[in-house]
């Protein structure tokens, strides 16, 4: 086994490593004061990981991909592009994290760290094509997670956003390990590959049990229906920039995980799970939908609307073709940008003493008192609800359209009547911004690095980003390759 | 057009005015969107000029790949031509009626009006399937907050209805275009125009597509936001409405449903007639118990559309040409109609018809314009009602002679409603003092009601001028459907034309049997 060759395979995750331990001992030695320095760094980190993964997605044999520590790791585009995201939406929640806290005065250089080591974690997720790799990945992320949901250790909301979700964290790893453990037993490996070897014909009753917990608990990590009630919860009680985080990054690693997981070590059992898939889309399409309309408080809501996007996604998942594998990647970077741009756009209203609005009833009439914030906002809450020009609508288009070449055409047909329902609650929020009289909540202006990070979520999500869909299309139709290239 | 992208052009001044127009102070915009909007106008005209009629069916083409999955092409044919022409027409007057009515954030007022401008040249020139439907789903967008943020009281309903059913139309519509492309490996519009379907997919197809058009026509009775959305709108927003975004379903059925699904057009045609001729009926006599003069208009409107369809479901020339006719007349004279209730709602903000009443005496102007667009929706010779509403009929008569006698008493019924409304505005006794004191009307109103009389009369008396540029599209059109084409109750059977007209036939006695007398006729009737 070549070592060298196999870390540089591991590049960006080893790379991200040092950064964080470094990291660790500037925390240390610097104290309280470091917390803006490490997030300066943190963010050079990432974007270092993103270089490497760039320039390995860009190599020649990222299609057929590599692997590195004997079969437990695997660099390949699908993994890659996914990576990407994960460090984007990280980079992206880290830029407008500091000024959030300035407040408080709650902010410490344990964030920038947790963030870090959350991302090399959600790298191995996405990158594993060994359940125990896997499993090493998701804990470390999820760890990271819970410590940050209840970073604000003053809040009582955010503690109990904390506690609850590590409570449910740990039944779902319970779950997931419980099927992981079945998987092993009746097919005598841990590597993705032989998996797939043994589990070929008929799978027997056993069998067929693990791969339903291994789902059930990656159910949970995605938030689809019926594993999503921790969802708005922990979206309302977390701290806002950490909430954007869990809508963005850790997504994408779940879902590309789960997605790798069904078509990797799962592929010869597609029918297996295919109906499971499906039922969990449409699912969280409809719960997704229905939850979102009684909500006031707005991260509920979008807490709900994430739910129901992973609805789509999983549409692209069921497809189980290259087509809704790629479907799938286009979706969830227009999603990441989505998401970002409202979370930040959330964050960004804060009322006279400079507390969150967080009560949809006081964004009322947000149009006349800022016009821009408005603007950007309810661009992002038209694109979720996926109307054309703006570019939400695509993600849904190449979602539905691999479900329709793969036969899946009464499932496409209900998905998007579905998707209606939801578009009654962006619209409502819409309505409140621009139709209502000005409640005048929303005062006092914005950061900058707020501004620069919505305005860019702004530009993608507009009708500009409809010349994005040709690299996109591209860079996904790779991944998607690569993700088949196995099997 | 040696490469000129007129097009294009078309699309990014409304754009760049409508971007202009967010950043800009409240008289500044109105100058802005006017201008863009008369821009626009002068290319259409520049359009309709150099269309060349019985050159290519596709002109002004343009094509450029710049997205994955669809492409951005353009181009028009006569019929495309002819609605493009009627919504760059439209706008100027539109943005004339909001002149001084809409006071509050004019700037996002004008350039909702803009990028409706562009979405809805957008939908008529599209060659590219899916951007087609990104134009016609996006128009819901600029519609929803014309209503919610400037229409009247009830207008968050209204606007909530309009795009949720629209919506819901469309998307399936949308999964329906991506088993086509799948099927027959392209999105271009017109390859698809000529591709056969299987005739059991064309079902669904068929079913998918007419759930979108029909909300958008609106057909009964899926009709019901119509008149909540009109209502509510302001007035400009009404005539957009009625002028443009409700061809958007008949564009619809004449572009996709009939050409791309003959066979299963023949076999829903029993459906739109059903559902026409009860949409006919009954928004008739519900116009005629309404008090409020928008209401009113708009269920006369559906009852127009119900023409519409019934004409294009008859497959034959008569009817598609009639149906053009009726959707371009229509779209002038209800936009006329609701910019003659915009007028005198300016002036006493109601539009409770008892409120109104010897409008004749104070505004004798106003009363003759008035006069002219009522009649015009009767269908009174002379104007475009009755050249629409005419070919329409005479077509569909050859098909069945039922559907004729039920829509012809739409005809009926509406002058009864129509002349209804006028009489209870413009005639009897000045009942209301302040209704009594409105002054006639400006030269603003004028420009705005001028234009469109003149359309009107002119579409009246030489339809020729409309009917030359979509001819030979309709001709294809036949050919295409004449496949499917049902037999029809009328059983015409062509005879054989004599060699000489009557009155230069020698006279033999005993000649004057009926058969002779017929001929006679039908020669005379040919001079």
């Amino acid at each position: 086994m070549d070592y060298g060759y196999s870390l540089y395979l591991t590049g960006p995750e080893v790379f991200l490593s040092v950064s964080g331990l470094v990291l660790t001992l500037i925390a240390a030695w610097g104290g309280r004061n470091a917390g803006r320095l490490c997030t300066i760094l943190a963010v050079a980190a990432l974007f270092g990981a993103s270089a490497i993964t760039a320039s390995q997605i860009l190599g020649d044999t990222s299609v057929q991909g590599a692997e590195a520590f004997g079969g437990l790791y695997r660099m390949d585009a699908f993994g890659g592009l996914a990576k990407l995201l994960i460090y984007l939406a990280s980079i992206g929640c880290l830029i407008v994290t500091p000024r959030f806290f300035a407040k408080g005065s709650e902010y410490r250089p344990e964030y920038p760290l947790l963030m870090v080591f959350g991302s090399v974690g959600m790298g191995m997720m996405v990158s594993a094509v060994d359940l125990m790799t896997l499993y090493i990945g998701l804990e470390l992320s999820s760890l990271s997670s819970y410590v940050l949901a209840s970073f604000m250790r003053s809040d009582d909301r955010s503690a109990e956003a904390g506690l609850k979700y590590f409570v449910l964290g740990a039944l779902a790893s319970g779950i997931l390990l419980y099927g992981m453990s079945l998987v092993y037993g009746f097919s005598g490996s841990t590597s993705y590959g032989s998996i797939r070897a043994a589990f070929d014909g008929t799978l027997g009753t056993g069998a067929l049990f693990g791969v339903i917990f291994v789902l059930a608990g990656l159910a949970f990590k995605i938030s689809a229906v019926p594993f999503h009630m921790w969802t708005p919860d922990v979206y309302e009680g977390a701290p806002t920039p950490v909430t954007t985080f869990f809508a963005t990054a850790p997504k994408v690693a779940a879902i590309a995980m789960t997605a790798r997981i069904a078509l990797d070590a799962f592929g010869n059992q597609v029918p297996a799970w295919q109906q499971i898939v499906i039922f969990a889309a449409l699912a969280s399409i409809v719960i997704g939908a229905l939850g979102a309309i009684g909500q006031s408080n707005v991260k509920r809501l979008l807490a709900y609307s994430s739910i129901n996007n992973v609805g789509f996604i999983l549409i692209g998942l069921a497809a189980a073709t290259t087509a809704g594998v790629s479907a799938m990647l286009v979706y969830l970077a227009i999603y990441v940008a989505m998401s970002l741009g409202s979370f930040v756009a959330v964050l960004m209203m804060r009322d006279a003493n400079g507390d969150q609005v967080e009560s949809i009833a006081n964004m009322a009439g947000l149009s006349r008192s800022n016009p821009l914030l408005a603007l950007c906002l309810a661009a992002m809450m038209l694109s979720l609800a996926g109307i054309p020009p703006l570019f939400g609508f695509w993600g849904k288009f190449v979602v539905f359209q691999a479900a329709v070449q793969a036969d899946l055409v009464v499932l496409a047909a209900i998905g998007i009547a579905a998707s209606v329902i939801g578009a009654f609650y962006y619209l409502k929020i819409v309505k409140i911004m621009y139709f209502d009289e000005p409640a005048n909540v929303v005062v006092g202006k914005s950061e900058f690095s707020h501004w620069a990070v919505l305005g860019l979520c702004a530009l993608v999500v507009s009708p500009l980003g409809y010349l994005l869909t040709i690299p996109l299309g591209m860079a996904a139709n790779r991944a998607a390759q690569a993700l088949f290239f196995t099997v | 057009m040696g490469g000129f992208p007129i097009l294009s052009i078309m699309l990014l001044v409304p754009l760049a005015a409508a971007i202009l127009c967010l950043l800009v102070q409240a008289a500044t915009a109105r100058s802005i969107a006017l201008g863009a909007t008369l821009a626009n106008l002068a290319l259409g005209i520049l359009l309709w000029l150099n269309y060349d009629i019985g050159g290519a069916q596709w002109q002004f083409t343009e094509q450029a790949e710049l997205f994955a999955g669809f492409s951005y092409a353009l181009g028009i044919d006569g019929i495309a031509l002819l609605l493009i022409v009627l919504s760059v027409f439209l706008m100027p007057i539109c943005i004339l009626a909001s002149w001084n009515s809409i006071t509050k954030r004019v700037g996002e007022y004008m350039a909702a009006f803009l990028f409706m401008e562009l979405l809805m040249i957008g939908v008529f020139a599209a060659q590219d399937m899916f951007l087609f439907y990104i134009f016609f789903e996006a128009g819901l967008i600029p519609m929803y907050l014309i209503i919610g943020i400037w229409g009247g009281d009830n207008r968050i309903y209204a606007s909530y209805k309009f795009f949720l059913y629209t919506l819901l139309g469309s998307v399936l519509m949308l999964i329906a275009m991506m088993w086509m492309v799948n099927e027959a490996g392209t999105t271009d519009i017109p390859t698809l125009m000529n591709y056969d379907f299987d005739p059991q997919a064309q079902t669904w197809l068929w079913l998918a597509f007419f759930a979108s058009f029909a909300v958008k026509m609106p057909m009964w009775p899926v009709h019901t936001w119509l008149p909540d959305a009109h209502v509510q709108a302001p007035t400009a927003g009404s005539v957009i409405l009625a002028g443009v975004l409700l061809k958007m379903g008949g564009y619809g059925f004449i572009r996709f449903s009939l050409p791309m699904f003959p066979e299963a057009s023949a076999q829903f045609a029993w459906l739109v007639f059903a559902l026409s001729m009860l949409a006919v009926v009954i928004t008739s006599l519900i116009a005629l118990v309404q008090n409020d003069m928008k209401k009113l208009i708009a269920y006369s409107s559906v009852a127009h559309m119900a023409i519409v369809t019934v004409g294009l479901f008859s497959f034959n020339v008569q009817g598609l040409e009639g149906s053009m006719i009726v959707m371009l007349s229509h779209g002038l004279v209800s936009g006329a109609l609701f910019l003659c209730v915009g007028v005198i709602y300016d002036r006493l903000h109601t539009r409770e018809i008892d409120r109104y009443g010897g409008l004749a005496i104070n505004m004798p102007q106003y009363a003759m314009l008035f006069l002219l667009f009522t009649m015009a929706s009767i269908g009174l010779p002379g104007t475009s009602g009755f050249v629409g509403e005419f070919l329409a009929l005479a077509g569909i008569y050859e098909v069945s002679s039922v559907v004729t006698l039920v829509c012809t008493t739409g005809i009926i019924l509406g002058a009864g409603y129509m002349l209804y409304l006028y009489r209870r505005v413009a005639f009897g006794t000045q009942k209301n003092a302040d209704a009594a004191a409105m002054q006639d009307i400006t030269i603003r109103e004028w420009l705005m009601l001028g234009p469109i009389a003149a359309a009107v009369l002119w579409m009246g008396v030489y339809p020729e001028s409309f009917l030359a540029p979509m001819r030979k599209d309709i001709a294809t059109l036949d050919a295409r459907l004449a496949r499917a084409a049902p037999d029809g109750d009328a059983k015409l059977v062509a005879g054989t034309p004599r060699k000489t007209i009557a009155n230069e036939m020698p006279h033999v006695a005993g000649e004057h049997t009926g058969e002779a007398a017929a001929n006679g006729e039908a020669a005379e009737g040919a001079h």
